[in-house]
């Protein structure tokens, strides 16, 4: 008898879902799925945008947070339709690939300096004074030259501690581009990379891990992307321009960091910009993808809605849901250089839009 | 009959495919390993630096196998006292009263907890406990990761040793208390000498557990690739290394993160080798 009901069970939810199925594929016929993978940076963007597109009748897009490296391998193995990654490829990168590749911005982000001190806010901080605190060399908060660049803020007897990335990170990428730029220690030992040699603190892993870590523990001071700090309610320090002015995050003084030359393939780092106005740990995240869509097996439709997807993506629409989520929309001139990368992108030599 | 042979071809099947699967296992970290080994020799174990930035890449498995070990010994002497008293007081002293199942369930029941709870438990509860005692700044660190690793480990030794505790054939006790031996003088004479054997393969058990253990310690280490500078300093395990940093590796690095996960196979391969040898000298 038992064993009776439970055959009548697994029947009605073999029905069941098989409808469900049938249904869906009745609704949108003949739909295209595209496969897409990459930095965790922009995910909260990605991930809200790919809703919106795909709720307004545009393809389903499974895009996977696997980190910016994770995002080339996949785009090199050819096991997605495209990457996304927060570090633009180098030129030894870049021929290493097995066709062109191009690079589209599709939005700016930041890496804030967060800090936990309860009861200090408005924290300044110079380009010295990262390089210290970050290379172990500053060890208290109220070290005489954080007290020098803060006078009016009391600043307790505390260790500090700094947080990194114990994973490769893209945000390590743009906070280490940033501070070699800045501080010539800095780039004789540390360098620039997706991880580093950290001589002190302690790591965690991913932006959600550095954020709780540092949320979660007095005296902590660590590098995060804007928007998980914001989400957190962290504080984050001002920093200190190459103008000299001290500029607090936020959407604004991100984009104004874009306000430079941008090269035609818009490979550029827009890390301590000379713009005065402009917070200086931005940068462009990209989508990376082939430049002749028609390999591998690959139908047009699927190439036609490859491109459309990131078309969508560097648009109005799309643009607008970004600054929902604490990204910086691209500025005017960029998004321009977008859509004729995306014009120049072929299918079977032919352009795939008009 | 024809079901005898069936029956006997099906197990065959099945024991060959475990063979083949550990065999493909040690193949594929061997060969993913020989790139790191050809560029730095045998030096790779024993070099300290992990220099992932690329230009001045180098790789060492040093610090991580230091945390490793460091780590695992700790938790397992932190282990002993707990585990051995409990299994006493489970198998020997109240042995069958309500009091003694209900602590065994109990320690069953932490064997079921995931890793990554007891992580969240120690970044949560016992980190601020350990801050509060000032030893500590942040509470990340060797210590820290060493004592969940060693609450963690205490059931797979608490119920192994019980396990053999009460296999200690009642006659011998018998005899000794017949000869007007305290409880005390037949625990510690007769009891422990005869279940020897099997208490120390439990602990090397638990100590094969703590060897691999990757998400709680990668919550509480502390992360630091440098070899810890004391106690309550931060350094990382081989286990939570390859965790962390697999996802962006490429390369050389690849390799050696694979390097690192043969060669904690092989220290795991080494512990129970120890740990059968210790079994076959005392039994």
């Amino acid at each position: 008898m038992k064993k009776q009901i439970f055959i009548l069970l697994v029947m009605a939810a073999i029905v069941v879902t098989s409808c469900g199925g049938g249904g869906q594929k009745a609704g949108k016929e003949k739909q295209v799925t595209l496969s897409a993978a990459g930095a965790t940076f922009p995910q909260p963007f990605y991930n809200l945008a790919f809703k919106k597109y795909n709720e307004e009748g545009g393809p389903v897009i499974n895009y996977g947070g696997i980190g910016s490296g994770g995002g080339i391998k996949s785009l090199r193995d050819r096991v997605v339709d495209f990457g996304a990654t927060d570090a633009y490829l180098s030129d030894t990168e870049l021929s290493e690939m097995p066709a062109e590749v191009v690079h589209i911005p599709t939005c700016i982000g930041a890496v804030v300096i967060a800090y936990n001190l309860p009861g200090v806010t408005g924290l300044k901080l110079t380009p010295e004074l990262l390089e210290g605190i970050f290379l172990g060399k500053i060890t208290k908060w109220n070290d005489e030259k954080i007290i020098g660049v803060n006078p009016g803020i009391a600043l307790p007897d505390v260790n500090i501690t700094v947080v990194y990335r114990s994973d490769g990170s893209g945000t390590t990428y743009i906070f280490s581009d940033y501070m070699s730029k800045v501080s010539k220690v800095w780039n004789e030992t540390l360098g620039t990379g997706k991880s580093l040699n950290w001589p002190a603190g302690i790591g965690a892993k991913g932006n959600p891990g550095v954020s709780g870590t540092i949320s979660q523990s007095e005296g902590t001071i660590g590098y995060i992307g804007f928007e998980y700090a914001f989400a957190q309610k962290i504080a984050m320090a001002q920093i200190m321009n190459s103008s000299g002015n001290f500029i607090e995050p936020a959407l604004g003084t991100f984009t104004a960091a874009a306000d430079t030359e941008i090269p035609a393939d818009t490979r550029v780092m827009i890390t301590n910009s000379s713009s005065p106005e402009a917070y200086p740990i931005t940068s462009f995240t990209w989508i990376i993808m082939y430049k002749e869509q028609g390999y591998a097996d690959r139908s047009k439709a699927t190439a036609e809605a490859t491109v459309n997807s990131v078309n969508w993506l560097t648009g109005g629409n799309a643009q607008a849901i970004a600054t929902s989520v604490h990204y910086a929309p691209l500025p005017q001139k960029a998004a321009e250089q977008a859509t004729l990368i995306l014009k120049s992108i072929t299918y079977e030599g032919k352009p795939i839009l008009k | 009959m024809y079901g005898d042979r069936v029956t006997k071809a099906l197990l065959f099947v099945s024991s060959l495919i475990i063979l083949l699967l550990s065999a493909g296992i040690v193949l594929s970290l061997v060969g993913g390993a020989i790139p790191a080994f050809k560029e730095y020799g045998p030096g790779f174990i024993t070099s300290t630096v992990w220099n992932p930035t690329s230009g001045s890449e180098e790789y060492g498995a040093m610090p991580f196998i230091a945390g490793t070990v460091i780590t695992s010994i700790l938790a397992l002497i932190i282990c002993i006292p707990m585990a051995f008293s409990t299994s006493l007081f489970i198998a020997e002293y109240y042995s069958g009263t309500r009091t003694a199942g209900i602590l065994r369930s109990l320690v069953d029941l932490l064997a079921g907890i995931p890793s990554i709870v007891y992580g969240f438990w120690g970044f949560y509860a016992l980190r601020p406990l350990l801050i509060s005692t000032g030893l500590t700044d942040q509470g990340f660190g060797v210590f820290t990761a060493s004592l969940v690793l060693a609450i963690m480990i205490v059931p797979y030794a608490t119920s192994l040793s019980t396990e053999i505790i009460s296999m200690v054939p009642p006659e011998l006790k018998e005899a000794a208390y017949s000869l007007g031996a305290t409880r005390r003088e037949v625990i510690f004479s007769v009891v422990i000498p005869s279940a020897r054997s099997g208490i120390v393969a439990s602990f090397i058990l638990a100590l094969g557990r703590a060897l691999g253990e990757t998400m709680a310690v990668t919550m509480l280490i502390g992360n630091a690739n440098l070899i810890p500078k004391g106690l309550f300093a931060p350094g990382n395990t081989m286990a939570s290394v390859i965790a962390n940093q697999f996802g962006e590796a490429d390369g050389l690095k690849m390799s050696a993160l694979i390097a690192i996960g043969l060669l904690l196979f092989v220290i795991t391969a080494l512990v129970n080798a120890a740990g059968k040898f210790i079994i076959r000298r005392f039994a």
